[in-house]
């Protein structure tokens, strides 16, 4: 519901018009102890163009080559794939040094333990912790291996995937991970994550 | 100006203020370190023409703070040293740093930002079309929320401990930039859209979700701090500043942004940055910054020389808005009395508290316990583990306790007195 106000207010294009509470409070009081610019809190004046033009649209070409995020429903995943089997070697050579033989040893993250937990995890690893198996897909094409990231295809990425939920005995050993598999995988800790319910105010501690 | 030139600096000389002599382990109390300082004056200075200006200052000899780095090839966070800082602002060369994979050579002149996903019109920002974008200036504090995590585990509470150690991921400065409301006014946000994605340029590529309604109220696309431009380590030459908001989504070297209707839960906000609270659940987006307080004076391993007047001097903030009041205990927590605060009293920002202290030479433990403009008010240690359980690793918040044995010695936590 909050998403639906924030998208009214955007295509009014004031942010002022929205209006819940203690947040519009807050921007009142901030505007006029720290922001001297006569107009909004975000420094634009009242006789500013709808639109400045600054800077150049973005072809989808550009944003093609950018948009490299992959999502829990798939959204961003590339094709190709990747088995079990192809897997264990792409981890053999890129992985092992540290995540260690069976993923539990280190020196870097243990990624693997298919033990799960009843009130508190004692690891947090892709089997007992990882909420979604789509954020492999994300965090490894981005961030690993740690000293050349990028040198992996998207088929190794795929297969390695295929290769750890299959150490967490999340996956068959004849798995093969694609765009349309991997978002499929229901990972054990999924339901367990909540959204934050802290709140400001007095005899709130959450 | 050549060295021969300057005044000679004789390698004692680098040490001779007090706070030099006690970590250089020379002495142990401030009254001998000024006996010993006495002995080592240099040659009368207005005898002694002095040096002349320069293009970059820099500090004097011996008063060089530093960041607190451990086992530097592993680490990638360093603390600020905020028992050496007054005021609220840090220098910027002191602010924390907490990386994912290194801090990167970024060209100025070459960084593009590029902003899309659910907007009408995508586009690719360079560093000059950015800066040519109203200006907005906000002191703001940062503070990871791992800080302060290493005094949470009931089993390992540590004494000796300085508070650079324990809450030196905290750091305030004024950051300047292009508000993001701004920019995503230019690109035209569509309806239905609810969150944005940030990415790095960094080679973790390093990527966190942000709730949309926060990044239009008061999110920053800083590139500058403390009247510069950010240094390398804080995201040179972009980077997302979100006040109130856990460190990490402040995402260095900004890269991208993407319009979103749903958090793309990265890895830095699943299997990272989550608490799992001891019922079974993991409590995520867990991303405002509660109200905090911390005695920056007297800390360990300072030593009080003497009983008498001592003023108590610390730091409070809360992500939610201003401090409201600081209130310091003398007596374990039996009693408090309200500090004085230092204004300006900015949003988001830190607050210098003091509290003036006759301490009579008797083992006490002194706390501070902050309050914000919701009238929320900074925990205890027991009330966090009821909430929350013993084993989340962020947002530890809770009242910090300094011992004042009767020796002077200020040791980390309540001791055995309360």
């Amino acid at each position: 519901m909050r998403s639906l106000v924030t998208g009214l207010c955007l295509t009014i294009g004031l942010l002022t018009a929205c209006s819940d509470g203690d947040r519009s409070a807050t921007r009142a009081t901030a505007a006029s102890g720290e922001v001297a610019m006569a107009g909004t809190a975000d420094g634009i004046p009242s006789h500013a163009p709808g639109r400045f033009g600054f800077g150049s649209e973005a072809s989808d070409a550009r944003v093609a080559m950018w948009d490299i995020d992959v999502r829990p429903d798939g959204e961003g995943l590339p094709a190709g794939s990747g088995s079990v089997s192809q897997g264990r070697e792409v981890y053999n050579i890129y992985c092992v040094a540290c995540h260690g033989p069976t993923g539990t040893e280190g020196p870097n993250d243990r990624l693997v333990d298919s033990e799960q937990w009843d009130d508190v995890p004692s690891t947090r690893t892709v089997g007992n912790y990882w909420p979604y198996a789509t954020t492999l897909y994300d965090y490894i094409r981005k961030a690993m291996p740690q000293l050349t990231p990028g040198i992996l295809s998207e088929d190794q990425v795929y297969a390695v995937i295929a290769y750890i939920l299959w150490m967490n005995e999340i996956v068959p050993d004849d798995a093969v991970m694609d765009a349309q598999t991997l978002p499929a995988v229901v990972m054990p800790a999924r339901d367990k994550f909540v959204v934050d319910d802290r709140v400001g105010g007095a005899g709130t501690v959450r | 100006m050549s060295s021969d030139e300057r005044p000679r600096i004789s390698r004692r000389a680098w040490i001779t203020t007090t706070s030099g002599v006690i970590a250089a382990g020379l002495v142990k109390t401030q009254t001998d370190a000024i006996k010993l300082v006495a002995q080592e004056v240099p040659a009368d200075p207005t005898r002694v023409p002095g040096r002349l200006v320069s293009e970059l200052g820099t500090r004097a000899p011996a008063e060089q703070p530093k960041r607190l780095v451990r086992a530097q090839a592993l680490s990638s966070s360093s603390r600020t040293p905020l028992a050496d800082l007054m005021g609220t602002i840090t220098p910027a060369d002191l602010h924390f740093e907490r990386h994912h994979a290194g801090i990167p050579e970024i060209d100025f002149e070459d960084h593009e930002l590029l902003v899309h996903g659910m907007v009408d019109r995508p586009m690719v920002f360079r560093m000059s079309d950015l800066m040519r974008y109203p200006q907005v200036s906000r002191i703001r504090f940062l503070e990871c929320s791992g800080n302060g995590g290493g005094v949470y585990n009931r089993d390992r509470m540590p004494t000796e401990v300085t508070v650079q150690a324990l809450d030196g991921l905290l750091s305030t400065s004024e950051w300047t930039g292009v508000a993001v409301s701004t920019i995503l006014r230019e690109v035209g946000v569509r309806p239905g859209a609810s969150w944005i994605l940030a990415e790095g340029g960094d080679s973790a590529v390093m990527s966190r979700s942000v709730p949309l309604d926060k990044v239009m109220e008061d999110s920053i696309l800083a590139y500058g701090q403390n009247g510069e431009r950010i240094r390398p380590e804080q995201g040179y030459p972009l980077r997302l500043f979100n006040p109130g908001y856990e460190g990490n989504t402040s995402v260095k070297w900004l890269r991208r942004i993407e319009v979103t209707d749903q958090p793309t839960h990265t890895r830095d906000e699943t299997s990272k940055y989550t608490d799992p609270l001891g019922d079974g659940t993991v409590r995520q987006f867990s991303l405002m910054m509660d109200a905090k307080s911390v005695i920056t004076f007297p800390s360990y391993p300072y030593v009080l020389p003497d009983p008498g007047w001592w003023e108590i001097r610390g730091l409070a903030w809360s992500g939610r808005g201003r401090i409201t009041r600081v209130e310091v205990s003398t007596d374990g927590g039996r009693s408090w009395a309200d500090a004085a605060l230092q204004g300006p009293i900015l949003d988001k920002s830190t607050v210098r508290f003091r509290h003036l202290f006759d301490w009579n030479g008797r083992d006490t433990v002194i706390l501070s316990r902050a309050t914000d403009e919701t009238g929320y008010v900074q925990p205890t240690v027991e009330q966090l583990w009821q909430a929350r359980g013993t084993r989340t690793s962020y947002h530890q918040n809770h009242q910090r306790a300094w011992k004042i044995a009767r020796t002077g010695e200020v040791t980390f936590g309540l001791g055995e007195l309360v």
